[in-house]
């Protein structure tokens, strides 16, 4: 797994791709948080980094799907994945360092963004002033979502040969996870089952963590999303087999 | 024996690629694969790698099971698919420390491993280039490597030789021969020129189903009991003559002078004999060697149709 792990590292710090996706990633967070009127902090005026929480999986949405996409598609296109998969490594070697290494990508995209927590202390009125657990608790939501809407991308590249192909389907996958069962659970037909439908959405387990109260059952929602995806990668994996 | 296929079928749905097939490769040995397009040739290596699985029968390397124990088969097996896939975007040394450290190699020593593939395949030259940027010659050699780098004892290569010049394709069977010496060989071609040079063993597959398993030698001398012989006059001459000599069963015309014999014995001394004795001016004999391609032909052409 490890080596696979650092060919993808490599891959995307010799393409353009790892400072393409930090450098938009953080202009577009910053841009939102300190500049453009309606969202900006300064205007806003309450020490709070609400700005960043909610709009960064709006971002993720569409930047890790960006940087997944490749990850299978490419090398099936291009036959290289029958060179990995002769190779002594199981499929799930493969699937690991691939989906481990594209999280590395999100979570260093988002360190940065600490800086702001920073500012935001200091700016605080008295200094410090700011629900520090209520940030803690939206780090480790956005940093679960990055693992969810990745292990969207890794699936939705192993199905389909074309990238761009790859790119929308994770696309359309992360927004129905994201806030489409959330919308679909104010549809008036539910009756008692709308929360149900509700919590198989990513927001609802997002926006609870946010509160700065980390409850297991936010955490194994999340990691069971990652282990379906991954599972199912897996699966598309084997299915050459099934010829 | 280092390579057992046994009774192997695949069925694609509903194409029957491999039909019960079974030969085996032993150390030492080069064994050339052949067929015509379509044969079975690619599908019968990748189940021999465990990219797929059989339909029923198996093929065993290095007393592993391909459906049981696949991760020790590949452990043991160096392969070069169809096409030679490659990363581009990677540098030779780290293309090959990648496939090295996919076989576990490590350190110091997958870096020596690395230099010593980078010689023997005559990468030396371009070995600091991006893969993207060299040749497909080259590229050809680095696939030969990264085959070689954890020193495997089954080499399986798909059309190793497919697409390069004359001279590469020598350079590259050199580096198949000397390997070969202690290693199993197993590849696959329809370059028959490339067989009789470096083949110890043949096994021809057609359709799915082998249609021959000998020794080059004993493949080209087991037709050569009927051999074509064309002669080329300065003008029309008597055929009928040509039909009297001893061993000649059948002579056809081709026009402008020249004629086709067929005999089951090396008669050219007594055509020009003939051709002395009638004072035709002979300008050409030309015994056609029963070549492996005629052999190929026969064993691969018509009959495949009927089967199919």
């Amino acid at each position: 797994m490890l080596s696979i792990f650092r060919k993808e590292i490599n891959s995307f710090l010799n393409s353009l791709i790892a400072y393409i996706v930090i450098g938009l990633f953080l202009t577009a967070m910053g841009l939102f948080t300190w500049v453009f009127p309606e969202t900006n902090v300064l205007d806003y005026g309450f020490a709070d980094m609400q700005t960043l929480f909610s709009i960064a999986p709006f971002v993720f949405m569409f930047l890790i799907p960006a940087i997944t996409m490749r990850t299978f598609a490419e090398e099936k296109k291009d036959g290289t994945i029958e060179l990995l998969l002769t190779r002594p490594v199981t499929d799930w070697d493969i699937i690991l360092g691939k989906y481990f290494s594209s999280l590395l990508l999100v979570v260093f995209a988002l360190l940065p963004t600490l800086i702001y927590y920073y500012s935001i202390i200091e700016l605080g009125n008295p200094i410090g002033n700011i629900d520090s657990a209520g940030v803690a608790g939206s780090y480790i939501g956005l940093i679960l979502l990055g693992a969810v809407f990745t292990s969207i991308g890794i699936l939705s590249s192993a199905l389909s040969v074309n990238q761009i192909v790859s790119f929308i389907i994770a696309v359309f996958l992360c927004f129905i996870f994201y806030s489409g069962f959330q919308s679909l659970a104010t549809i008036n037909v539910w009756g008692e089952l709308s929360s149900l439908v509700d919590q198989l959405g990513i927001a609802y387990h997002y926006n609870a963590l946010s509160k700065g109260l980390i409850d297991s059952r936010d955490v194994l929602y999340f990691v069971s999303v990652i282990a379906f995806m991954l599972l199912s990668t897996n699966l598309v994996l084997d299915s050459r087999k099934w010829q | 024996m280092s390579v057992v296929v046994s009774d192997l079928v695949k069925i694609y749905k509903t194409q029957n690629a491999v039909n019960h097939i079974s030969f085996q490769a032993g150390k030492g040995e080069i064994l050339g694969f052949l067929g015509p397009n379509g044969a079975g040739k690619s599908t019968t290596m990748k189940i021999a790698t465990c990219y797929i699985p059989p339909t029923s029968g198996t093929i065993t390397v290095c007393g592993f099971d391909v459906t049981e124990s696949p991760l020790d088969v590949r452990k043991h097996i160096g392969y070069l698919p169809e096409h030679n896939p490659l990363y581009l975007d990677m540098y030779v040394h780290e293309y090959l420390q990648f496939i090295g450290s996919l076989h576990k190699l490590k350190g110091i020593f997958l870096t020596n491993r690395v230099k010593e593939m980078v010689e023997l395949c005559g990468l030396t030259i371009e070995q600091n280039k991006k893969i993207g940027a060299l040749s497909k010659g080259y590229r050809q050699r680095v696939g030969l490597a990264q085959s070689l780098i954890h020193d495997p004892e089954v080499l399986i290569l798909d059309e190793p030789t497919t697409g390069l010049d004359p001279n590469q394709i020598v350079e590259i069977r050199n580096v198949i021969r000397n390997v070969g010496k202690e290693k199993t060989v197993v590849f696959s071609t329809h370059i028959m020129q490339e067989v009789q040079a470096l083949c110890s063993r043949v096994v021809i597959i057609n359709s799915g189903i082998i249609v021959a398993d000998s020794s080059v030698e004993k493949l080209t001398t087991m037709q050569s009991n009927s051999r074509t012989i064309t002669a080329e006059f300065e003008r029309e001459i008597d055929a009928e003559l040509l039909r009297k000599i001893n061993g000649v069963k059948d002579v056809k015309p081709l026009g402008n002078g020249r004629y086709e014999l067929t005999t089951d014995a090396d008669i050219r001394n007594e055509v020009f004999r003939l051709a002395a004795d009638q004072n035709w001016p002979l300008q050409g004999l030309k015994q056609e060697e029963n070549s492996l391609e005629n052999i190929f032909r026969q064993l691969t052409g018509k009959k495949g149709e009927e089967d199919a």
